[in-house]
């Protein structure tokens, strides 16, 4: 009972229309894209058995490349594309969201329609394929008369099997900025909103199963030569286009769109500052749980029209920095970098959410570690846990050169799940965040850095390029500028990962209390 | 066009198959020379694998041959367009060849849609070869060939190889699959059919007894070689043991049926 009143429901079920008709557009331009690569090729192959084998293992390599690294690897190479086509046409066009996705899933769906193409085909008797020609066909009548119409079932197989893919696949589509069902998947799991997990993957799931099911009846009708099965699922397939694609042709305004990376704080904070644009009347849509180098990149190129980074971040992954530099420094540095790329620094927000070493109180007490340099000795025994990316970050190599650190060993996780983890002793230390709720919840602690080996990580609000002189998003995102610090922060983040409420409230709570007390102490 | 001419003709005719890659080439169909006249009726007789699926196949140019020339009304068939050379000859397949997604009306009328014939056109012809080949039009036009009965097809596939008012009908094997009533039938219809449409009618067969019955002459392939033609008289004078064997059969077959069949008169 207390499950289903749970206004996380109401809240996932306001996003369906959008997230099911942009998964559902998304997923069908890439499968019909695949489709006219993979049948043309097909049929190319059919009667070129090197050929045919180069095609089939291609494919089948493209296959095993996971989804997700397919998707991100489209982004880099369509920004490529698109700055060379600036520079000799003039025109560009956006590398974000919806065009890398559908090309990395047109690829994903090609295998299983190239597969059974050439199946079917070859599944024509040689005795029917003499019949073609001895009754007076040309080979491409006998092709589309005789051996295409045959081969059908087997090729609808395979445009079946294809389309359950690329569905499920387009989930991940998210982080390179395609809103898709698997917004709730993304969103879910940083904020630890099960609800909005189960949704996403329960919708996925159901969407792929009806539209099996409806090409089944094609199929099937094919298969049998029933012309009512085939009318009834090729009914279904229109009016499900028909009903995802509908909501899609009314509202065409212009919005500001806020991006958000992939974690909690991100997500209270582009819930704060749509709340913020929605009070001053300004329409705006967030593009959530995108990946930490494709947002930068979107920004630059409007795609995105604002989002919150982390000086420390910028500075190391977007500039290529790897000095340790004073705060202040960093951030005059910064300025410049970014006005090269037109890109405005709003302001400070006000807090750090700086990367931190952290142990469970009772370890640490333990061993007597109060800072990273009393982890010098001890480390070759005691194991550290990461989330995915710093461990490949300058900021790594600067720490264990510092200090000069070798741990036992290293292990990447889900950074939510580093926090339980580390007080579960898993693990002894754990790279966490300065600015996460968590930290106070399991009662850890944050070792000092002496060495000032880990440089600043202020939250900075930055524009997009096109948004440099536009003062109603200034005025509406001003009065967030310097006013929230580390205290409110870690409480907000607290209550939107995994207490019940949902990040609209926690955002909405962090603005009553930012209102409520003094501007943060800087 | 001159009187002796004959319709179809095989002048030192050869082909074998394979024969590349190191492989050695098998022997298919090796100097054959035959004369088919117009309105006649040839059945081809022999072993399998003894060419005379082959010897077909050239004639309609499924197949080219390696060496030697064919003539068709006097003209060499190399130099014609191969695929409105079939559409001009009627082909009945072994087990009938229909095109499984096509009704019985689709599939009679697949050549004369490929000529460019209109729509009502195509259903008068359908309707009257329906008619022709003794199957009701009303109950079997929009059927699929899995609803048919052996013979049905067999019968929807003789009228798809007369759709397009052919003078040459080739016929690999027609009634080879059909139980011993239907394919009765089925040859003595055809044969009225073969007589009062005016066609000349080349049939593959292994069975002896059946050219006997329906052919004005017979040919014998053996390993690639016509090794006899003539009619069934011509034959039984041929000293070729290869011949007289494949006659022998049915005289035995006759013979013993004499014997074990009870007389009608004893019932």
């Amino acid at each position: 009972m207390s499950l289903w009143s749970d206004p996380r429901w109401r809240d996932a079920l306001a996003h369906l229309p959008d997230y099911l008709g942009n998964h559902v557009r998304v997923s069908l331009a890439a499968l019909v894209l695949g489709l006219l690569l993979s049948l043309p090729m097909a049929l190319l192959a059919q009667h070129r058995p090197i050929l045919r084998n180069i095609l089939l293992n291609v494919a089948s390599v493209v296959q095993t490349v996971p989804g997700l690294a397919l998707l991100a690897l489209f982004y880099p190479l369509l920004l490529a594309l698109s700055a060379l086509s600036e520079r000799w046409f003039g025109l560009g066009f956006s590398a974000f969201g919806f065009l890398p996705s559908v090309l990395a899933l047109a690829l994903y769906s090609m295998l299983p329609v190239l597969r059974n193409t050439i199946t079917g085909l070859q599944g024509v008797s040689a005795a029917l394929r003499e019949a073609a020609q001895g009754v007076g066909m040309t080979p491409r009548q006998s092709l589309t008369m005789v051996e295409l119409p045959l081969a059908l079932p087997v090729i609808m197989a395979g445009i079946r099997t294809a389309a359950v893919w690329v569905i499920g696949t387009a989930t991940l589509s998210t982080p390179i900025g395609q809103t898709s069902l698997g917004n709730y998947i993304f969103a879910g799991l940083q904020t630890q909103n099960w609800i909005f997990v189960l949704f996403g993957c329960v919708a996925a799931a159901i969407l792929a199963l009806v539209v099996d099911q409806v090409l089944a009846q094609i199929e099937h009708g094919l298969r049998h030569r029933n012309r009512k099965r085939v009318a009834a699922g090729a009914i279904g397939t229109l009016l499900l286009i028909a009903a995802t694609l509908a909501p899609a042709v009314s509202p065409a305004r212009r919005a500001y769109v806020i991006g958000a990376k992939t974690f909690t704080e991100q997500y209270v904070l582009v819930a704060l500052m749509a709340q913020r644009l929605q009070a001053a009347q300004l329409p705006v849509t967030q593009r959530s749980g995108l990946g930490s180098n494709v947002i930068f990149e979107a920004l630059a190129s409007n795609d995105i029209d604002v989002y919150v980074d982390y000086s420390g971040t910028l500075w190391a992954n977007q500039f290529r920095r790897s000095d340790v530099v004073p705060r202040s420094q960093i951030l005059d540095g910064l300025r410049t970098e970014l006005a090269k790329r037109k890109v405005t620094l709003l302001g400070q927000l006000g807090f750090e959410n700086a990367y931190a070493l952290v142990m469970s109180r009772r370890r640490a007490a333990e061993l007597g570690v109060h800072s990273i340099a009393d982890l010098a000795a001890l480390a070759p025994r005691l194991t550290i846990a990461g989330d995915y990316e710093f461990f490949s970050r300058p900021e790594w190599a600067a720490i264990l050169h510092a200090y000069g650190l070798a741990f036992a060993g290293q292990r990447q996780m889900q950074s939510n799940f580093m926090y339980p983890a580390v007080a579960a002793a898993d693990v002894d230390v754990i790279v966490g965040y300065t600015s996460d709720g968590l930290i106070a919840k399991y009662d850890l602690v944050v070792l000092e850095d002496p060495k000032h080996a880990i440089p600043p990580y202020d939250a900075v609000v930055l524009l997009a390029p096109k948004r440099e002189k536009d003062t109603a998003l200034r005025e509406a995102l001003a009065p967030l500028i310097g006013r929230i610090d580390i205290a409110a922060m870690r409480e907000a983040n607290l209550r939107a990962s995994g207490n019940g409420e949902s990040v609209d409230a926690a955002a909405s709570w962090l603005w009553t209390t930012i209102n409520a007390g003094a501007p943060a102490a800087r | 066009m001159n009187v002796a001419t004959p319709l179809i003709a095989f002048e030192q005719v050869g082909k074998h198959f394979g024969g590349h890659r190191g492989d050695r080439p098998v022997l298919a169909v090796a100097d054959v020379s035959l004369n088919i006249a117009s309105g006649e009726f040839l059945a081809i007789v022999g072993a399998s694998g003894s060419g005379k699926t082959t010897l077909l196949r050239l004639a309609n140019r499924l197949l080219v041959p390696d060496h030697g020339t064919i003539r068709i009304e006097g003209v060499d068939i190399s130099t014609a367009d191969p695929v409105a050379l079939r559409r001009r000859i009627g082909t009945v397949f072994q087990n009938g060849g229909l095109f499984p997604h096509m009704t019985v009306a689709g599939n009679i009328g697949i050549t004369p849609r490929l000529l460019g014939w209109n729509q009502h056109d195509i259903a008068v012809r359908v309707e009257e070869l329906m008619t022709l080949v003794q199957l009701d039009p009303g109950a079997h036009r929009d059927r699929f060939p899995h609803e048919l009965s052996g013979g049905q097809r067999q019968r929807v596939g003789v009228a798809r190889a007369l759709a397009a008012r052919p003078h040459i009908v080739l016929m690999d094997e027609p009634f080879g699959a059909l139980d011993p009533l239907t394919r009765d039938a089925l040859g003595k219809d055809y044969h009225s059919l073969h007589r009062d449409l005016g066609l000349t009618t080349v049939m593959i067969t292994h069975d002896m007894a059946e050219a006997i019955m329906l052919a004005d002459r017979i040919a014998v392939m053996s390993e690639g070689r016509l090794i006899a033609q003539g009619s069934a008289t011509d034959l039984a004078r041929s000293g070729s043991g290869e011949v007289q064997a494949l006659l022998q059969t049915p005289r035995r077959q006759a013979a013993q049926l004499q014997q074990l069949l009870p007389q009608d008169d004893n019932s």
